[in-house]
């Protein structure tokens, strides 16, 4: 079982990911875990954002994680929707989500 | 979970979480009070008249590009009678500068709006990349500072406007009252949250942005898919500033009206006349008439030391005095052409506008 996403970074965050704004990746639609499969609960942003810098992350991570999440100064949505009105890293993902970063740390 | 309805309409499906007050709105609704809060801000601290000429100091960056765009919307729609030009400075940066120029160009094209371009090279004779290669990187984001200021008035004077306006938001205000307590420089505290500053004889500068939020400017330019230019200039970025500016959205992650408070705190001081007195008397620059505290002003210091080969004779008093030792400037130096502000009284001899001819 997997999820299909379409993943976007904006704002100079794509130069840490190959210098392409737009992905389509491919990711399990449950956690892995070590335990059976009682305990795989399905994926979560937060999840995603470790699959991100685990698969598609060229250079540094720095720049995209910091404590647990992305760094501060990045803009998450989720379907166009700001991700703070989504649970943040709890949204549970759907298959065909759109999930875009966007930097806004870079110059004016 | 059911979608949450805008918190002002009770219509339309909320898709922001508004940084400023928490409240979660719909599409419409923000772009009108984004829109709004910044027509609010120009109004509140009546920063322009009907026909105003009026320069919008453009980089391709998203902050300048959403400006340009909402002061072409609020003049519009509030029939303000603004002229509104776009300016561009082009610090010679191979693989920076020139891309987002195109940016501007772009914009130019969408906003309908006049562009004009001044290079530091037809104004000082030197790009940042030659200065780079003849300095390295160490001073060069001083010499960029300077020149940059002075050439986006002298870039206003030519368009003949009255008033350049800048993209500077609230985070980029609460981080320069940050790095100005951090400096303990007390007379800049009490300047950089004024919303527009003028001396005696500068040209008007303002920030329409003053309170508005990186996080909405930045949803505003994605939802309106504005056309806009990110990448970090590639000589050595600002360290100092990049601290600030991380603990501030550190700042901002724990508490969202952190940016808000800063700059009330800041607006809240009251610097003492005296620290105010410690601002050298203003003058004309002897070689190039543009306003200075001394009897050279910044730029033409900085420019004498790269023609003569002691880049640092504007940077410390010392390599100063080691040039000085070297005997007056010599007859054939280069030097900026002479500085005229633009009056709107003015009636001798003007400058016609050069502008980019529309691709
Ligand atoms: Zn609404
Ligand atoms: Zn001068």
């Amino acid at each position: 079982m997997s999820l299909s996403l379409k993943i976007e970074f904006g704002g100079g965050l794509e130069l840490l990911f190959s210098n392409q704004r737009s992905h389509k990746v491919t990711i399990p639609s449950r956690m892995p875990s070590g335990q059976g499969s009682e305990n795989e609960r399905p994926v979560d942003l937060k999840y995603l954002i470790f699959w991100l810098k685990d698969n598609l992350l060229k250079e540094r991570v720095e720049l995209f994680i910091e404590n647990e999440t992305v760094r501060p100064g990045i803009l998450v949505l989720v379907n166009d929707t700001d991700w703070e009105l989504e649970g943040e890293g709890e949204y549970q993902l759907q298959d065909g989500d759109e999930i875009v970063f966007i930097s806004t740390l870079h110059g004016g | 979970m059911a979608p949450r309805l805008c918190a002002l309409c009770d219509n339309a499906r909320a898709i922001l979480k508004r940084p400023k007050t928490g409240q979660q709105i719909c599409k419409e609704c923000f772009f009108y009070v984004f829109e709004t809060e910044v027509h609010n801000t120009i109004t509140q601290a009546g920063l322009f008249h009907p026909g105003d000429r009026i320069a919008i100091g453009a980089s391709g960056g998203k902050d300048s590009t959403v400006l340009a765009h909402v002061m072409k919307t609020l003049n519009d729609r509030y029939d303000c009678g603004l002229e509104l030009f776009l300016l561009s400075i082009d610090e010679g940066i191979t693989g920076y500068r020139d891309d987002s120029l195109e940016t501007v160009k772009r914009n130019q094209q969408q906003y309908d709006m006049p562009l004009k371009i001044l290079s530091y090279d037809e104004l000082y004779g030197w790009t940042m990349d030659r200065i780079v290669s003849q300095i390295g990187k160490k001073n060069n984001c001083t010499f960029c500072g300077v020149f940059r200021r002075q050439a986006l008035d002298r870039g206003a004077s030519m368009l003949h406007v009255d008033h350049i306006v800048t993209g500077h938001n609230a985070d980029d205000i609460a981080e320069t009252v940050l790095m100005n307590i951090m400096r303990g420089d007390i007379a800049r505290l009490g300047r950089c949250t004024l919303i527009c500053t003028q001396g005696e004889d500068t040209i008007k500068r303002s920030k329409p942005f003053k309170y508005a939020y990186e996080k909405e400017i930045v949803m505003y330019a994605y939802f309106k898919k504005l056309d806009y230019f990110s990448t970090e200039c590639i000589y050595s970025p600002d360290a100092y500033r990049g601290h600030a500016r991380v603990f501030l959205k550190d700042l901002e992650a724990a508490r969202p009206s952190a940016i808000i408070d800063i700059i009330h705190s800041g607006e809240a001081f009251e610097v003492k006349n005296e620290v105010k007195a410690t601002q050298k008397a203003q003058q004309t620059c002897k070689r190039c008439g543009y306003m200075s505290s001394n009897e050279l002003c910044k730029a033409c210091t900085l420019l004498e030391g790269l023609e003569r080969g002691m880049a640092n004779a504007g940077i410390t008093d010392r390599a100063r005095k080691k040039l000085d030792a070297e005997g007056p400037a010599p007859e054939n130096l280069r030097t900026i052409p002479m500085f005229h502000l633009p009056s709107s009284s003015s009636t001798g001899p003007s400058t016609p506008i050069s502008l980019e001819a529309p691709a």
